[in-house]
């Protein structure tokens, strides 16, 4: 018997994906069709910071650095290489791997804000490492790339498809790719590792949860993801500048992340929904200043719904989302206990 | 290689940058005390500091150009505008989310960056100003060295401003309460403490504090919406050096930050974009070698 | 009238119910303890009363309703009280500690006196005043806190489990100027302890809890003389 919350999983699933199938070609215009293939893009970003920080309790800020890493590779091999978009793809997700260990190793001795700052650090730096390297980089100037938009089976060339199209599903595609091994990951051993990682280090040590390798694999996958996810992102916007990538990208990365829900499966999609269109509708709402109609949505968002839409709507439908699930003694939350009325003194 | 930089700088050149960077790292070490201010009452940071200093910069330059009101008045009232605001932000907005985890406490506080960088935006526009400052330009020969006045300026307002707040805080009766809340706010209760208006007092100090740097920035550079920005990064890189509770060390790590800043900048050829990265890393080490910083405490992990 | 009144007050942590309908009366200017084992919810009514967890019926102070008011503000009404664990002010000075029990007066002539009463009680303190109180022993934390509610002036004073941790003769001294508050300066006093034995020599009413509901309830001579109620519920 499947119960009903799968069935609704199920269901929703399924319509979200024909929806995403048939949207560029029967409803979107090329504008909204090139928007959405950003949201597939950094929901792919998304689902690598929901992994690390929904469910690994590892608060980076950092991430933009590795879409950065992933832009640029393909941006680089590309123009001077020669070589298809699409093949960059793998190049640019094995580099962000590597970076991601490769920032795990100090990150493995932080905690918590502090975490969040170094990490956040890293970001802000990014622009600067990156024109200072400007050999390689092209510096201020950035990188034009030419022919992101077409596909190696000829299709964009024919006319079959836009290019905005191709660029849409191609992310789409690794968006579905990723999203099954996300989930078949958290639902795996190691997906229980990580969960038990953010409830409680100490207790996961005592279990015999090798911290050292859980957590570098977290930001390794979730670094990996962040690559892929800038290397589309390059291809869309065809251009990759030191400040594509910049600390207001990895803020975006965590508020959409937040907003959809950390910790849940499908927060990422709304998160991604939300990070691309919503400076877009808040210049709707507020013509004036888009900036003041995204930070009062961010902190209405927050006082309704501090677990991010996702959360909330599980809350609202009393679907059985890990709530009660940690119903014993003090509810904890990625980033420390709620206080119920329990003394917090040191 | 290293001869030849020790035979360039001059003991002059080394002085005058020490003194431009003790005054740089005064504003550094107001706005990284606002920081340390609220990380101590909340263990959270907020991220818009920045922001509502900018904001409030704007208004004593409103007073002062279009009211025509004299700097000595602008000063002070900016900074009691200033603590009010910090006070009505923190009870309005902040009090809903008190005891929120870390995560949302931090995206209220991005809200608040969005928000106040609008609001400047709108109000202002995006036209960039120059803003008076108090100081005269000339320089002043100390020992054949060549001070500006403005440096010494930014040092002593600096010094006075975080005189004050320690007065505050050790002195005074409403400052030891607010130092008890922030503390031991359960047992603040038991002994009648109104511990969120301590925590709305500490909003407001720390925009008050905020508005000083402000003001002081201004004049150095232009007046537009994205003013404190940088100066923000560097408040940050000041305050986990210092050790992120600790008032003391954001004012020692923002002189410290400063005083390096201008003389790598300076001496070391070739580094002045990555200053950043400078800042990056000196965190990343900190909070590794010593994550409490210079004088902090070593953050609990509560299990 | 009693100065402190509970009418069927009930308490939870959440789901779980802890104190399931308690009646007691505290009159002005006595000693009144409360006894009975570990996690009979002795100290949940305590925090019922200084408002630091949700509660059900009535509670009344001086006539008045204080039961929903948050804790600072049943501290204001004149309630002081010195928890488990003693709420020591552990990184701020002795003198701050007491400070801080004083910072809603005004009366800055009244504070200097009740500092040097305070003093002589203890006199040990005023040659530790600028050590951070985290240094002091657990015999000299639990007085800093009970002088630090003197500070405050109280009409009622909530103290849980004193004895806590404490020497034997450390104990006594503590237990003879508890005493004496109550006589001298005629503080209402309302005692937590699970040392019934020392409480019941203090006391001039006693009530035994037991399962969040009170089993027994007299005066402080009739319950220490009573062999049957003493085994049962004071263990000795």
């Amino acid at each position: 018997m499947i119960s009903n919350e799968r069935a609704f999983a199920w269901g929703a699933s399924i319509f979200v994906v024909l929806i995403a199938l048939l949207a560029p070609l029967a409803a979107l215009g090329k504008f909204q069709t090139l928007e959405f293939a950003y949201v597939w893009a950094f929901a792919i970003a998304i689902v690598g910071v929901n992994l690390l920080t929904g469910y690994c309790g590892q608060i980076s800020l950092g991430n933009s650095a590795f879409m950065a890493v992933g832009g640029y590779t393909t941006a680089i091999v590309v123009t001077r290489l020669g070589w298809s978009p699409l093949a960059t793809i793998p190049l640019a997700a094995v580099l962000s791997a590597i970076g991601g260990v490769l920032l795990g190793i100090p990150a493995l001795k932080l905690r918590g804000l502090y975490l969040g700052l170094a990490t956040f650090a890293l970001a802000l730096s990014t622009p600067s490492l990156i024109r200072h390297f400007d050999n390689l980089t092209g510096g201020s100037q950035g990188i034009y790339i030419t022919g992101a938009g077409k596909d190696p089976f000829g299709l964009v060339e024919a006319g079959q498809l836009t290019s905005e199209q191709w660029l849409y599903y191609l992310a789409f595609v690794f968006f579905v790719l990723f999203f099954l091994f996300y989930r078949a990951l958290l639902k795996s051993d190691v997906g229980r590792a990580f969960r038990s990682i953010r409830d409680g280090e100490t207790v996961a040590v005592a279990n015999g949860i090798s911290l050292r390798y859980y957590k570098t694999l977290a930001f390794a996958i979730s670094a990996l993801m962040a690559g892929v996810a800038g290397s589309l992102d390059a291809m869309a916007t065809s251009y990759v500048g030191p400040d594509s990538f910049d600390a207001t990208i990895a803020l975006a990365l965590i508020v959409g992340a937040a907003i959809g829900g950390l910790g849940t499966l499908a927060g990422p999609i709304v998160g991604a929904l939300f990070t691309v269109w919503s400076p877009i509708y808040a210049q709707v709402i507020f013509k004036g200043r888009p900036d003041i109609a995204y930070g009062v949505l961010l902190i209405l968002i927050m006082y309704l719904m501090p677990q991010g839409v996702i959360g909330g709507i599980g809350r609202l439908l009393g679907l059985r989302r890990g709530v009660r699930e940690r119903m014993v003694a003090v509810p904890s939350t990625p980033f420390g206990p709620v206080t119920a009325g329990v003394d917090d003194e040191h | 290689m290293a001869t030849d930089l020790f035979l360039v700088a001059s003991v002059q050149g080394v002085i005058q940058q020490v003194v431009f960077g003790l005054a740089t790292g005064g504003l550094y070490a107001s706005l990284a005390l606002a920081l340390v201010l609220i990380y101590r009452a909340m263990e959270t940071l907020n991220f818009a500091q920045g922001e509502m200093a900018t904001f409030t910069t704007f208004i004593a330059f409103s007073l002062l150009v279009y009211l025509h009101l004299p700097y000595w008045l602008v000063f002070p009232a900016t900074v009691v505008i200033a603590v009010l605001g910090g006070i009505a932000v923190e009870r309005v907005i902040i009090r809903p989310v008190e005891r929120a985890p870390v995560i949302t406490l931090v995206l209220v506080t991005l809200g608040l960056f969005a928000i106040f960088n609008g609001l400047s935006g709108l109000i202002w526009g995006y036209v960039v100003r120059p803003f008076p400052s108090p100081f005269p330009t000339t320089p002043v020969f100390i020992g054949g060295v060549g001070i500006s006045y403005q440096d010494l300026g930014l040092i002593g307002v600096s010094t006075a401003v975080l005189v004050l707040i320690w007065l505050f805080f050790a002195r005074t009766k409403v400052g030891l309460m607010m130092r008890s809340a922030a503390l031991y706010p359960e047992s603040s209760r038991l002994l009648g403490v109104r511990v969120g208006w301590m925590l709305a007092l500490g909003w407001g100090l720390a925009a008050g504090v905020g508005a000083v740097s402000g003001m002081l920035v201004a004049p150095i550079t232009v007046l537009d919406p994205n003013l404190m920005q940088s100066v923000l990064l560097y408040a940050f890189v000041a305050a986990v050096l210092g050790g992120i509770d600790s008032p003391v060390g954001a004012v020692v790590g923002g002189l410290v930050v400063g005083v390096l800043l201008a003389l790598v900048g300076t001496y070391i050829p070739n580094v002045q974009d990555l200053r950043l990265v400078f800042g990056f890393l000196v965190i990343i080490v900190v909070l590794i070698v010593k994550p409490g910083g210079l004088f902090g405490r070593e953050h609990v992990e509560r299990v | 009238m009693a100065l402190l009144e509970l009418e069927n007050v009930v308490a939870s942590y959440g789901a779980i119910e802890v104190l399931h309908g308690i009646s007691l009366a505290v009159d002005q200017g006595s000693v009144v303890a409360m006894l009975g084992a570990n996690g009979a919810g002795k100290t949940t009514t305590l925090r019922a009363i200084s408002g630091r967890v949700k509660v059900y019926g009535v509670i009344r102070f001086d006539g008045r309703v204080i039961s929903g008011l948050a804790a600072e503000d049943v501290a204001r009404r004149g309630i002081a009280h010195v928890p488990e664990g003693r709420g020591t002010l552990a990184q701020l000075t002795v003198l701050e500690n007491l400070q801080m029990g004083a910072c809603l007066r005004r009366d800055g002539a009244g504070v200097k006196k009740d500092l040097d009463r305070v003093y002589e009680y203890f006199p040990w303190m005023p040659g530790r005043l600028s050590q951070p109180a985290a240094l002091l022993s657990g015999g000299e934390q639990q007085m800093l806190a009970i002088a630090r509610a003197l500070m405050m002036r109280p009409r009622l004073l909530l103290l849980d489990e004193p004895s806590l941790g404490l020497a034997p003769t450390v104990l006594r001294s503590i237990f003879q100027i508890i005493g004496k508050i109550n006589e001298e300066e005629g503080v209402t006093i309302l005692l937590v302890e699970q040392n019934a034995k020392t409480a019941l020599r203090v006391a001039d009413r006693a009530y035994v809890l037991e399962v969040g509901e009170i089993a027994v309830s007299g005066s402080g001579a009739d319950l220490a003389q009573n062999e049957s109620v003493r085994r049962s519920y004071l263990g000795y």
